[in-house]
């Protein structure tokens, strides 16, 4: 180890470095886009140096976390989007041209997020950007795209307060998710609410909704707590749901990531089943149930606006499409739904307006245009959210979703909570150019 | 008040047997060898994937095994550590000794590596890596018994690095375009993955209104038998010796004809294997994913440092210690103790959260750091660092 690093083996080293690097620049060339380690370096399959929709492709960024904790859940959703692209693809693409993804990695870091955002819109010129997960993320990336006026589609169920001309939400806004699953809670399974989540924006806002909505309903809050992402030590937690609910009660859980797990492992170790401490969950879906394992979740109760045990036609399509392209275990969700109905109304939106790269006619285009979705018939509003279908679904033994509630009808989006006072009485409307992202409606 | 104070008691001790047993294989490496291992959270990760494989394997076998696997998966998770130590410590950390800013950067590194690992390892990254390791170390094996290999060897080194590289990634292309789907998809994902506790460490032994849940008894009488095992291996066997001698004079025990190199690799095997086990361990509480080994480095690390470095019974000590303060406030029984008193009661209410009461768990420990810089046990004497 001692030895000095001299010219010889400069040469030696150099030349090697530079023969290994021409062989893997040719090999790169037929990489199978399946290849795991392909997929993970974007500029692989980004040969062209069109830019945006000239030439015969139009570009469009994907922008989730690809390493980190939050791989963990956006990994299937860039798969489902890439299943869209594909199948629009295979159909002849959009104004007869082929649809080019290109796919960075926000590594589950907030600032890689914005970093990533500004290099697909400044250098790749993609006409649209499908993204984020976590609300952390889109409030990172929000600023870019309201700043170069481009267009954000964010296909997670968030906590809401939020209306930008340039982003849409695919996902259920709070009114689409939360506030039904309460109510039907304080219907059939009890009064007493003890509130846990992960320590950041989406839970402690999705809890002051929660807290508002049941004080003006007459349930009761008898305990929250908050434990840092990617926490598993949950015995305190435990003790203090069995002191506040001595005789049982509902848990209603914002958790997010790995702590659902250690969560759901250990409530039941300490012997607090969904029979006494019914739980519902907001960020548990398929993909989830089958990481902690049915065992520990079975009775326990979630709110979505899809689950893969949805019988629709278009839902049968999209499963077994999903299945036959990433492998017959795999399982589809929620987020991932919204991932591909986004891709879809982008379509739309762009065939109707006739160009991809007009974005203000894009998204004029898009108020209004409907989807026949894997969870039924959905319709973009001119709040940029989507009307959708509520469900709630209990935990089966295989793991899958039993639907014990749903909306009959689409669910009109409301981006500003009703229950909180600062923005009781809002609304957002961004086909008028008078009201804008939050305007007084009475 | 009983039942809740053997409650806090259990509960305390629960959490520091976790502590406790995550930190063991790191008081091993990083207290008796002085490597700063960042590593150590990937190699408890890769217990508890192997726990998973052992776990789907003994699914097939049926009911009866399947209540047992845990046992064959804490040997297997020991193994497969121990392994990767082995060869952690002989490829990279070996040519490190002496040198802890290079090591840290190298093990985080590493544990990266491993995490990206896990996450896409299938097939053909597998049959790639294989086919390269065995043209490159097998060619250069074979080319040792010449005798003037040492004249060659750069040479050779740059021929057979691309070459290799080149088979290797042709060969994996080749094999991703014939059988598509079958040999790229990937073994784990990037997902978390279901492990599932054998049916008699669900659920828990119903004391009054409390529950002592199976899986934190389990851990409990797990942790008691790694440190008697380890005690019993540093303090009476010949190796243990020899492990000790190196800790507290490499120079003289090489002199002695000690064989330092072999003990180094030992050590850190052993302290890899722990990690193992402790990752089969923590998968029945917690998550099994990517990510679980760096939920708990930290922690680890703390553990350590707290204890003194070098001395496994403060460790024991500092993981019990950090334990029971951690449940005490977090769960705010310190709130109800001192509820006669106003301003106290306030103040622990504040801090009975579990972000903030591991916000005062670190407070706590910054103090003590500033009391006793060489934690509950410092190391006395002449010792001299690695």
């Amino acid at each position: 180890m001692t030895k000095r690093f001299n010219r010889r083996k400069f040469l030696i080293y150099s030349s090697a470095t530079l023969g290994t690097s021409v062989l893997l620049k040719a090999c790169a060339n037929n990489t199978n886009t399946n290849d795991p380690t392909a997929a993970s370096s974007p500029v692989s399959n980004t040969s062209a140096t069109n830019a945006g929709a000239s030439g015969d492709t139009i570009k469009v960024g994907i922008l989730h976390s690809l390493s980190g904790t939050m791989a963990i859940s956006e990994k299937s959703v860039v798969d489902a989007e890439q299943l869209a692209i594909e199948e629009i693809n295979n159909a002849g693409g959009v104004l007869g041209k082929q649809i080019q993804a290109v796919v960075e990695d926000g590594a589950s870091n907030w600032d890689t997020f914005r970093e990533k955002a500004t290099k697909l819109i400044d250098e790749d010129k993609v006409v649209a950007v499908f993204g984020c997960w976590t609300s952390a993320s889109r409030k990172n990336v929000k600023p870019v795209f309201e700043q170069k006026n481009h267009m954000l589609w964010y296909p997670v169920q968030y906590e809401g307060q939020e209306c930008s001309k340039n982003i849409f939400y695919t996902g259920a806004a709070p009114n689409q998710q939360i506030e039904p699953s309460v109510d039907w809670l304080l219907q059939n399974k009890g009064k007493d609410f003890f509130l846990i989540g992960s320590d950041y924006v989406f839970p402690r806002t999705a809890n002051t909704i929660i807290k508002a909505q049941l004080a003006a309903k007459g349930g009761k809050t008898v305990g929250e707590d908050y434990l840092p992402l990617g926490n598993t030590e949950v015995t305190p937690i435990i003790t203090k749901i069995k002191q506040a609910l001595p005789n049982g009660g509902v848990i209603y859980n914002t958790l997010n990531g790995d702590s659902n797990v250690a969560f759901f492992k250990q409530l039941q170790g300490a012997g607090l089943g969904p029979d006494k401490y019914p739980s519902m969950s907001v960020s548990i879906a398929e993909e989830e149930v089958k990481a902690i394992g049915p065992d520990y979740l079975k009775g326990h109760y979630a709110a979505w606006n899809y689950f893969q045990t949805v019988d629709t036609p278009a839902n049968q399509k999209f499963v077994a499409a999903f299945k036959q392209k990433y492998g017959e275990d795999r399982v589809t969700n929620d987020p991932m739904e919204a991932g591909y109905i986004a891709v879809y109304l982008w379509k739309q939106a762009v065939e109707k307006a006739g160009t991809a790269d007009d974005l203000d006619k894009v998204r004029a285009a898009a108020f209004g245009q409907k989807f026949e979705a894997p969870e039924g018939t959905v319709t973009l509003d001119a709040n940029n959210h989507l009307a959708k279908f509520v469900r709630i679904g209990e935990v089966r033994e295989d793991g899958m979703f039993e639907i014990v509630n749903a909306t009959n009808a689409a669910v009109e989006p409301l981006p500003w909570n009703q229950f909180v006072k600062e923005t009781k009485g809002y609304g957002c409307d961004w086909s008028d150019p008078n009201k804008g992202g939050k305007y007084k409606t009475a | 008040m009983l039942a809740g104070l053997l409650d806090g008691l259990f509960n305390g001790i629960s959490i520091g047997a976790v502590l406790l047993i995550a930190a063991l294989g790191l008081a091993i490496v990083f207290g008796l060898m002085g490597v700063i291992n960042l590593a150590h959270g990937e190699l408890m990760m890769l217990g508890a994937y192997t726990t998973f494989v052992v776990q789907n394997g003994f699914k097939k076998l049926g009911e009866p095994w399947f209540e047992f696997y845990i046992f064959f998966a804490l040997i297997m998770a020991f193994i497969v550590a121990a392994g990767v130590g082995l060869i952690l410590e002989r490829g990279v950390i070996r040519h490190l000794y002496g040198r802890p800013l290079e090591t840290l950067l190298a093990t985080w590194g590493v544990s990266l590596i491993l995490q990206q690992f896990v996450r896409s390892v299938n097939w053909v990254l597998v049959v790639g890596i294989s086919i390269f390791c065995l043209l490159f170390f097998g060619g250069l094996w074979i080319l040792h018994r010449r005798s003037d290999i040492n004249r060659i060897r750069n040479w050779v080194v740059a021929v057979m690095l691309p070459i290799s590289l080149g088979i290797a990634i042709a060969t994996s292309n080749f094999l991703s375009q014939t059988y598509k789907l079958a040999v790229t998809q990937p073994w784990f994902g990037a997902q978390n993955l279901d492990v599932s506790a054998p049916k008699w460490l669900r659920g828990g032994l119903p004391i009054g209104n409390f529950q002592m849940p199976y899986a934190r008894v389990f851990i409990i009488a797990l942790t008691i038998l790694c440190v008697a095992a380890i005690y019993v291996f540093l303090q009476r066997t010949p190796w243990g010796l020899r492990i000790r001698a190196v800790t507290q004079n490499r120079s003289m025990s090489a002199c002695l004809g000690i064989p330092t190199q072999k003990v180094d690799a030992l050590t850190f095997a052993l302290g890899s294997g722990l990690a193992g086990v402790a990752g089969c361990a923590i998968s029945f509480l917690g998550s099994v994913g990517p990510n679980t080994g760096q939920n708990y480095i930290v922690d680890t690390f703390m553990v350590v440092v707290v204890g003194g470095v070098g001395k496994l019974v403060g460790t024991i000590f500092a993981a019990l210690a950090i334990g029971t303060v951690n449940y005490l406030i977090g769960s705010g029984t310190l709130a109800l103790l001192f509820a006669p008193i106003k301003p106290l009661a306030d103040f622990f209410t504040f801090f009975a959260t579990t972000s903030m009461a591991k916000v005062m768990v670190f407070a706590l420990i910054i103090a003590f750091l500033q009391v006793r810089p060489g934690g509950i046990f410092p190391q006395k004497g002449r010792t001299v660092d690695a």
